[in-house]
């Protein structure tokens, strides 16, 4: 065994320049960022109030960060593939088979668990304990360990690209393919660390905003008075906490087959190739209602406040969002209907996911009697919305087809299928994300977007994927199967080079949410967000300042009804004065900690270490985490205090302008 | 907007009492009920080994099933070792009550070498099995076998190392009010690991040795 394990001047990939070239971009990027920022001397600033930071605000708005660079980097295979098989027509294309499959499992590993899950957890972050009107998340330092665990993962994906490979198994990676006789490279081995790492990320900020969500609400914050996101926040979560434990058990047992010669799924000594596949689909099902549930909150939020009305059907919302929770756990078997399961279980499988169908309608009829009659501004944010339901309906429909096993057996593995789940990932999540950020971007930073960009930037992404994927519904029915490095029927061509016209068009989309980003910051002076409420919104966030001070809200918001700061804006306009002054309180607040990067640099290294067999390493990592825990653990300042002085001179900035939003005399003050 | 009521309540709801009327719960409250959730989704976590395990219980490859391999009496001892511990882990919880410092740390030493004695009696089992050549290696079987009792040894294990540190802790810091709430997060860990060892002695070893 040799000190660097299985690490060796052969593991760089020289003859291979795509990845190099791409990774020294990337590294040239992010060194010409950082010398930047040292020579302007931000570093300090952004140590300690960033990465050492505890406040859910700046760790939701780093996940944020994660998830749109991550973006870049699962589109940029997203056109590697496009632009393959657009080509690779009776031809080998540009991309060996040995590289185009580690695109497509890194495109989808990437998509999934970098960009859709950060960017989601960013916003659940962020928004939950606004909502709540409370001044953090449970366990703010776990927090900070969730978020640096998340980018440890990312991280250790973005080394495959120069050091070793990546999978080529697909993005679940099922035996028996991924095992170590049939992948003996890292790649899988690299898929496994980065998510066991970055899954204890994802589980323990589940628990973290389970626990916030159940136990932390302002006074008066009852369950039926909770805004819609914080619902839908708290149905994602708890299918976190319940399914991701499956996710680290079934890596697990691959990572014992690989590592330690078990048989879980190994085609001989007695293994169960099929039960990788339940188990994982046990964790990938409920998945995607974790990905979906919060973007059909952040719709919930936006559609009803750019209609300037409450949402309709409250309540049949948050029935038909648990209802979705519960159901998510009993539908795993349609994606392997052809396991031969037989006709009953396959028809009871069937028969559920189509149920899942039913809540959702009532979601989708709830958008629209929300808008009916109302007064609609149309924001981007709105186009996202509109934009979303006609997507997800058409999505959710192909959905439907695949659910009937007879349909499912031709549809299998097919474009079909590659085009409905972009249908309702795209025009779900992702566009969920974008409105999202768009919605709170003035809470986070105080400054508005760009309208017109945000604006060009929905039309070239609602295009664009249509374009893209339309073409592929056409090809799935066609039987073109899914992973294609080449093929040779002359029907399929065209249609692949309208794909990856639509490919182009999404990049333009991309290309223009960058300048809305530039052109925002550039011109932030004349955007910014006075009153702390942009859009004369509904629910508690608004009630504080844009950006919020590290504490929310000075005083905990006493809440009296549903759609809280609407009730208190209305009495404010009613009573032509903002309420009583309240009692102000000197509060404690958390400290800063380098706990999360210190101990994701740790497990970073560690994972890099059972990559590469350096069992030393793996040893060293252990000990540092741990021992990073309990210097943790044996702090004696935990908290600083905020005094009730401060409280009182912050707060009042905050109320005079809320009194300039409301029109209110300022001697309504107090 | 219904002009003379105070509040905004466009669905009626929430208006039979004042709901949360205290705002957040205090944080011992919030701590062991985070704890409580993470321990839940540790069972969930055993769960999947546990199924993992009814799946490939009969995978025995032509190789030795439970039958022919579990000593009940090993087992047992493992079983009274590790209740004993927790019954020990109980003691110290009464002696954070009392505030006593010399009787917890006496109980937690307790309750850490039982459950060393228990470690060292499972690590003796899978040393003899691999040694009579039925490791995890040998089969399907064994596999589920090692993994499902290997992952709640390997809990006890990580479960000493927290404990020897809460001692640690406890003994250069007093009974600080974050201590005491992490010394209950701890016996929290420690009776589940229990419950969970309870299933498995079920599951695996009783009904393995019927056949």
């Amino acid at each position: 065994m040799s000190f660097t394990g299985k690490l060796g001047w052969d593991s760089i990939p020289f003859h291979e320049p795509l990845p190099l070239v791409s990774a020294g971009v990337i590294g040239a990027v992010l060194l010409g960022v950082f010398v930047w920022a040292w020579r302007r001397g931000h570093l300090p600033y952004i140590w300690s109030e960033w990465i050492t930071s505890v406040d859910h605000k700046r760790i939701g708005v780093m996940y944020c960060l994660l998830a749109g660079v991550m973006l870049l980097r699962g589109f940029s295979d997203a056109l590697l593939m496009r632009s393959q098989q657009a080509i690779a027509y009776g031809n080998e294309g540009y991309l060996p088979p040995d590289h185009y499959d580690q695109i497509f499992s890194a495109h989808g590993t990437i998509m999934i668990f970098f960009v859709a899950m950060p960017f989601m957890i960013g916003l659940m972050n962020f928004v939950v304990p606004l909502q709540l009107g409370v001044r953090d998340v449970a366990f703010p330092t776990l927090n900070s360990v969730s978020f640096w665990l998340t980018a440890s993962g990312a991280l250790l994906i973005n080394m495959s690209l120069v050091i070793g490979e990546f999978a080529k198994t697909g993005w679940l990676v099922y035996p028996p393919l991924s095992e170590l006789r049939f992948s003996p490279g890292v790649g899988v081995d690299y898929y496994l660390w980065a998510l066991q790492i970055s899954g204890m990320g994802t589980l323990l900020s589940g628990v973290n905003l389970v626990t916030t969500i159940l136990k932390m609400r302002a006074p008066g914050m009852g369950y039926s008075r909770m805004p819609m996101f914080t619902w839908t926040s708290l149905a994602s979560n708890l299918l976190i906490v319940a399914a991701f434990p499956v996710l680290t058990a079934v890596l697990g047992m691959l990572i014992l087959d690989r590592y330690l010669g078990f048989h879980f799924f190994t085609p001989e000594a007695g293994g169960n190739q099929m039960m990788f596949v339940n188990l994982i689909w046990a964790w990938g099902h409920p998945e995607v209602y974790i990905l979906i549930l919060p973007a059909f909150g952040v719709f919930s939020e936006i559609i009803s406040t750019f209609s300037s009305k409450p949402l309709f059907g409250y309540r049949s919302m948050v029935i038909a969002t648990m209802v979705i929770c519960i159901l998510s756990f009993m539908v795993w078997l349609h994606h392997f209907f052809t396991m031969g399961a037989g006709a009953d279980v396959n028809g009871f499988f069937g028969i559920t996911t189509m149920i899942i169908a039913v809540p959702t309608g009532v979601k989708v009829f709830n958008w629209l009697f929300t808008m009916y009659g109302g007064r609609i501004r149309y924001t981007s944010m709105m186009l996202w919305s509109i934009g979303f339901i006609v997507t997800f309906v058409i999505g959710g429909m192909t959905g439907v087809m695949l659910a009937v096993p007879p349909a499912d057996f031709v549809l299998h593995n097919s474009l079909f299928l590659v085009a409905h789940f972009h249908n309702v990932i795209i025009g779900g999540v992702l566009f969920g994300a974008f409105a999202g950020f768009t919605f709170w971007f003035p809470k986070m930073f105080g400054f508005t977007l760009d309208e017109t960009w945000g604006k060009r930037a929905f039309w070239l992404w609602i295009s664009g994927f249509y374009v893209a994927f339309m073409p592929l519904y056409v090809l799935g029915l066609m039987g073109m199967t899914r992973r294609m490095q080449h093929y040779d029927v002359p029907g399929w061509h065209p249609w692949l080079l309208v794909a990856a016209f639509g490919a182009v068009l999404i990049a333009g989309g991309i290309a223009c949410q960058i300048m809305m980003l530039y052109v925002s910051i550039k011109t932030r002076k004349d955007r910014v967000d006075e009153s702390g409420d942009p859009w004369d919104g509904r629910t508690l966030e608004w009630i504080t300042t844009s950006p919020p001070p590290a504490f929310n809200f000075a005083v905990l918001p006493d809440v009296k009804g549903e759609e809280a700061y609407w009730g208190i804006k209305a009495q404010a306009r009613e009573q032509h004065a903002l309420s009583k002054l309240p009692d102000y309180k000197a509060i404690e607040m958390p400290r800063n900690s380098p706990t999360g990067v210190v101990c994701a640099f740790f497990s970073t290294a560690m994972g890099f270490a059972l990559i590469w067999h350096i069992w030393w390493l793996v040893l060293l990592g252990f000990v540092g985490a741990w021992a990073t825990f309990v210097v943790f653990a044996w702090r004696d300042e935990t908290e600083y205090e905020i005094s009730a002085d401060e409280l009182k001179r912050l707060d009042q900035e905050r109320r005079r302008s809320k009194a300039t939003l409301l029109d209110l005399p300022q001697d309504a003050l107090s | 907007m219904s002009q003379s009521a105070p509040t905004h309540d466009p669905n009626k709801l929430g208006r039979a009492a004042e709901p949360n009327p205290d705002g957040p719960a205090p944080k011992r409250v919030v701590v062991s009920y985070g704890f409580w959730i993470f321990l839940l989704s540790d069972f969930i976590l055993f769960a999947c080994f546990f199924a993992g395990y009814a799946v490939l219980r009969d995978a025995t490859a032509g190789g030795p099933s439970g039958k022919d391999l579990f000593e009940l009496e090993l087992v047992e001892t493992e079983t009274v070792l590790l209740l004993l511990s927790s019954f020990a882990c109980g003691l110290a919880g009464i002696g954070t009550l009392a505030r006593n410092m010399r009787w917890f740390q006496i109980a937690m030493a307790a309750t850490g070498l039982l459950g060393a004695g228990f470690l060292a009696l499972e690590a003796y089992e899978f040393l003899h099995l691999i040694g009579e050549g039925a490791g995890p290696g040998r089969s399907a079987f064994l596999s589920a076998f090692f993994a499902l009792v290997g992952c709640h040894g390997l809990h006890v294990l990580l479960g000493l190392l927290w404990l020897t540190t809460m001692m640690a802790q406890a003994w250069a810091k007093g009974f600080r009010e974050d201590i005491l709430r992490r010394i209950l997060c701890f016996s929290l860990f420690w009776h589940a690991l229990d419950i969970i060892w309870v299933a498995l002695f079920t599951m695996v070893y009783l009904m393995g040795v019927r056949g």
